[in-house]
Formats: C-alpha cells, sequence, structure tokens
C-alpha cells in the first residue's frame, strides 16, 4: 500500500512528511518528524499524554490518522518555549513542582495552554474539569492546578 | 502487515460512489474517537477508511426556520459553543458534551457516537427525546430516519454499507419547551453511562405538560424511547404522584443486563430515579421561558 504524502503547518512551520494509511498522528510526530516530546500512554485516548492542539483544539494525536493531518495546523509541547525561555506555563510547572517522573506532563501543558488561550481567567473547577482528560499517577493534581491557575494570573498581568 | 487504505472524498456523492464500490469492508471516519481504538485493539479490520470530514457541510450547525441542521461530524466542542443551539436544545448540548474529556470533545461527532452503536452511547436518548431525524445519504438517493431508528442492536445500525449519515436535524422548538439528559456514573468526568436518561418537554399556559418525550440509555440493547414514561406525565404538572409514575414506566421498561458497570437491580432503580431528576429540569427550564 502505498504512503501517503502529508503537509500541515507545524509549530508555525510548513511541514512535509510520508505516512501509512494507519500510522496515528503521535505515531508520525514521534517516528518521522522526531518530535518526541509528546508521549505514548494508553493509545485509547484515555491518558492525555499525546495532546496536541488540531486548529485551535486540544486533541489526543493517538486518536487522529496522520494523514488527517493534511492542511491542518498543529502545535505540539516543542512550540510552547521560545528558544531558551520558557512558556509561563513550563515556568511555572517548575516553580509549582507540578510533576515528578514528568511522563504526562507534555499533554498537561499542551491542554493547559489550550484551556488558557481560549480562557484567560479559568475557575479552579473549570481547569479541574478541564484537564480531566490528562491522567498524572506522581502529582495528584493540587500542584498541576495550582501551577495553571498561577501561570494564568500571570498571563494576564504580562 | 494489514493492507489498510485511506480516502478522503469531496463530496457525498464521491463518498457513496466508494462506500459501494469497495472491495472490503469499508469503514466511515468521522472524529475517529472510536474507530481508532477499535483499528488499535483488532476488534475492526477495514480495508478502507472514507474520512468524512472533507464533505462541505460534515462539520458545522445552521438554523433553518426555527430549527438546527448539524453536520455530521462536527465535533462536540463545537456544539458546546453554540449559544443559540444551547438556548433552544439544552438536553442535546449537554449529552454531547458528557462524551469523553476535552481532547474527545475536539473530535467525537454525533454521527460517529450514534453509530459506534453503543447502548451507552450519552447523545441518543437527548436526540431521541429531541425528536432528531438523521439525513442517510446512499445509492438510492437522500432518506430521513429518526435517530430512534438507526441503532438495531450493540454494534449495530439499519446503514446499508453505501449509506453515510451527512447531517442530524433539530425540529423548532413551540413555546416553553425544554429538554434534559442525565446520566449516573461513579465519578464526574471520563465515563461510560452505566444508566443515562433524556426527557424533552412542551408546557401549557397553564403549567401543565401538553408534550412529553422520555428516553433511556444503559438498559437495553439500543437505547430506548419510552413513551409510557412520556403519558406519565402529559396533562400534568411535576408533583410527586406524578413523578412516581414517571418512575415506575420508566423502571419497567428497562431491560439492563450485569455487567462491571452496574446490575440489573441497580440500574433499574437508578432509571427511575435519573428521569425524575431530568424531567425536573426539563420542567424548571420550560417554565423559565413563560
Amino acid at each position: 500500500m502505498s504512503k501517503h504524502h502529508v503537509s500541515a503547518t507545524i509549530n508555525g512551520e510548513p511541514a512535509e512528511f510520508l505516512c501509512e494509511p494507519q500510522q496515528t498522528l503521535l505515531d508520525a510526530l514521534r517516528d518521522e518528524l522526531d518530535l518526541t516530546g509528546s508521549k505514548e500512554g494508553c493509545s485509547s485516548g484515555d491518558c492525555g499524554a499525546c495532546s496536541v492542539i488540531v486548529d485551535g483544539r486540544v486533541v489526543c494525536s493517538c486518536l487522529m490518522l496522520a494523514v488527517e493531518a493534511e492542511g491542518h495546523t498543529i502545535e505540539t509541547i516543542e512550540g510552547l518555549a521560545r528558544g531558551s525561555k520558557l512558556h509561563p506555563l513550563q515556568q511555572k510547572f517548575l516553580e509549582h513542582a507540578a510533576l515528578q517522573c514528568g511522563f504526562c506532563t507534555p499533554g498537561l501543558l499542551v491542554a493547559a495552554k489550550a484551556l488558557l488561550d481560549r480562557n484567560p481567567n479559568p475557575s479552579e473547577t473549570e481547569t479541574r474539569y478541564w484537564l480531566a482528560g490528562n491522567l498524572c499517577r506522581c502529582t495528584g493534581y493540587d500542584k498541576v492546578v495550582r501551577a495553571v491557575l498561577d501561570a494564568a494570573a500571570e498571563l494576564r498581568g504580562a | 502487515m494489514p493492507m489498510l487504505d485511506y480516502t478522503a472524498p469531496s463530496t457525498v456523492e464521491e463518498a457513496i460512489r466508494i462506500l459501494s464500490g469497495a472491495s472490503g469492508t469499508a469503514k466511515l471516519l468521522s472524529g475517529g474517537t472510536d474507530l481508532l481504538v477499535q483499528l488499535r485493539s483488532g476488534r475492526t479490520k477495514p480495508d478502507l477508511i472514507v474520512d468524512t470530514k472533507k464533505i462541505p457541510g460534515m462539520i458545522g450547525i445552521r438554523e433553518t426556520d426555527g430549527g438546527f441542521v448539524i453536520g455530521a461530524a462536527t465535533p462536540g466542542a463545537m456544539i458546546g459553543e453554540c449559544e443559540s443551539l444551547k438556548k433552544a436544545w439544552p438536553g442535546v448540548v449537554e449529552a454531547a458534551n458528557l462524551i469523553g474529556s476535552t481532547q474527545i470533545q475536539g473530535r467525537a461527532s454525533l454521527a460517529g457516537n450514534l453509530c459506534n452503536a453503543s447502548p451507552a452511547a450519552d447523545s441518543v436518548p437527548a436526540l431521541i427525546v429531541a425528536r432528531a431525524t438523521c439525513i442517510v445519504a446512499g445509492t438510492k438517493g437522500r432518506r430521513e430516519v429518526p435517530v430512534e431508528d438507526i441503532v438495531t442492536g450493540p454494534g449495530r445500525t439499519c446503514l446499508t454499507r453505501d449509506e453515510l449519515i451527512v447531517e442530524f436535524h433539530l425540529p423548532k422548538r413551540p413555546p416553553r419547551s425544554a429538554d434534559a439528559y442525565l446520566r449516573f456514573i461513579p465519578r464526574t468526568e471520563m465515563d461510560i453511562a452505566v444508566v443515562g436518561a433524556g426527557v424533552n418537554i412542551t408546557l401549557d399556559r397553564g403549567g401543565a405538560c401538553s408534550e412529553a418525550w422520555v428516553a433511556l440509555g444503559a438498559v437495553a440493547p439500543t437505547p430506548i424511547l419510552v413513551p409510557e414514561a412520556a403519558a406519565a406525565l402529559v396533562g400534568h404538572k411535576l408533583d410527586e404522584k406524578v413523578l412516581a409514575m414517571l418512575d415506575g414506566a420508566a423502571r419497567r421498561a428497562c431491560k439492563p443486563i450485569d455487567d462491571k458497570r452496574g446490575t440489573i437491580e441497580f440500574r433499574t432503580k437508578i432509571a427511575g430515579v435519573l428521569v425524575r431528576r431530568a424531567a425536573t429540569i426539563a420542567f424548571e427550564r420550560a417554565g423559565e421561558q413563560r
């Protein structure tokens, strides 16, 4: 079966890759484009470790075929920092110790960015519901939620 | 190596040609939140995936003569952002938005939720009580099918291999009408309904129910319309006696299974509780419009 040629915008840059029809976007990001920040947790859309933003909406890249990316705009964890300058969400995750093993962190950061892009001043409840699809087995979520709310405050002030 | 291919037709006619001409098994892809899980687990082994999302109109919501047309592949998040739809059909919107996480909402569609044909699909009881219909396109042309007629059993639909759902139609609302959907899960998010209950009512000027529809999910092989429960509401205002009649009619309609999510006894009891609560919410919402 022939490979599909896909053109998309990834982290603001035009990108092209070849993929098999059954390959997920997550597999293509990691294996074809060497963007290994998005993690494979469950591969069934339950854990959120593979979260990416497609046309402004956060989705599980394990539940999207790579070939579906054709013509779309994708943001991954690699697009958050500007050079060596961390995104405020990344900085606040460090300050609040909102991670231990770090496996869920890229997905949480991407999902949190999608929240703050949409709602600069989310309540704690809104934040918890928004992030319900991102599983973390280390932190117990409190520090994650505090880091997101603190980053939101900083971004509003900036 | 699975011999799978992918195609994304740009018109409904092209999609029908591909579906009817496919030599092996073709699977329609809308949001993919069920299909990709089944592909990975090997539960489904199609030869061809037909992505519907490049077809104009498959994603989007438009108002027509007081009713709504929702593209079959419109993601839940977009449905939740449509204020006029939320105002007219709050039950449909809350049911669609209960499906999965924020990430799932970015992709999951009404057509996918319906055609995955799970007895526990959250949007389906809400669409049934809303009297929603599907426009189904195939080689023989288009037909309009009530949502409750699509699912014929767990994982099975009445669609033939050349057919696809193009859009959902929600009718115009009479004054003093409202709907509500509730589901029971053991936590607040990220789970599959143990029971789901949708209620849609219209009140007369005096506040009594003039028309009603009640549907239940996860208590039978398919989501079910329960006319006996609706009959308990018609002609009445909500009081304890009417709620008890409603509760009893809903429980009698249940034919659930025992599984890890709930026992027959538990599901039956909860069906009664949820219809009471959903009816109460629908009456409050309709009453606020006076």
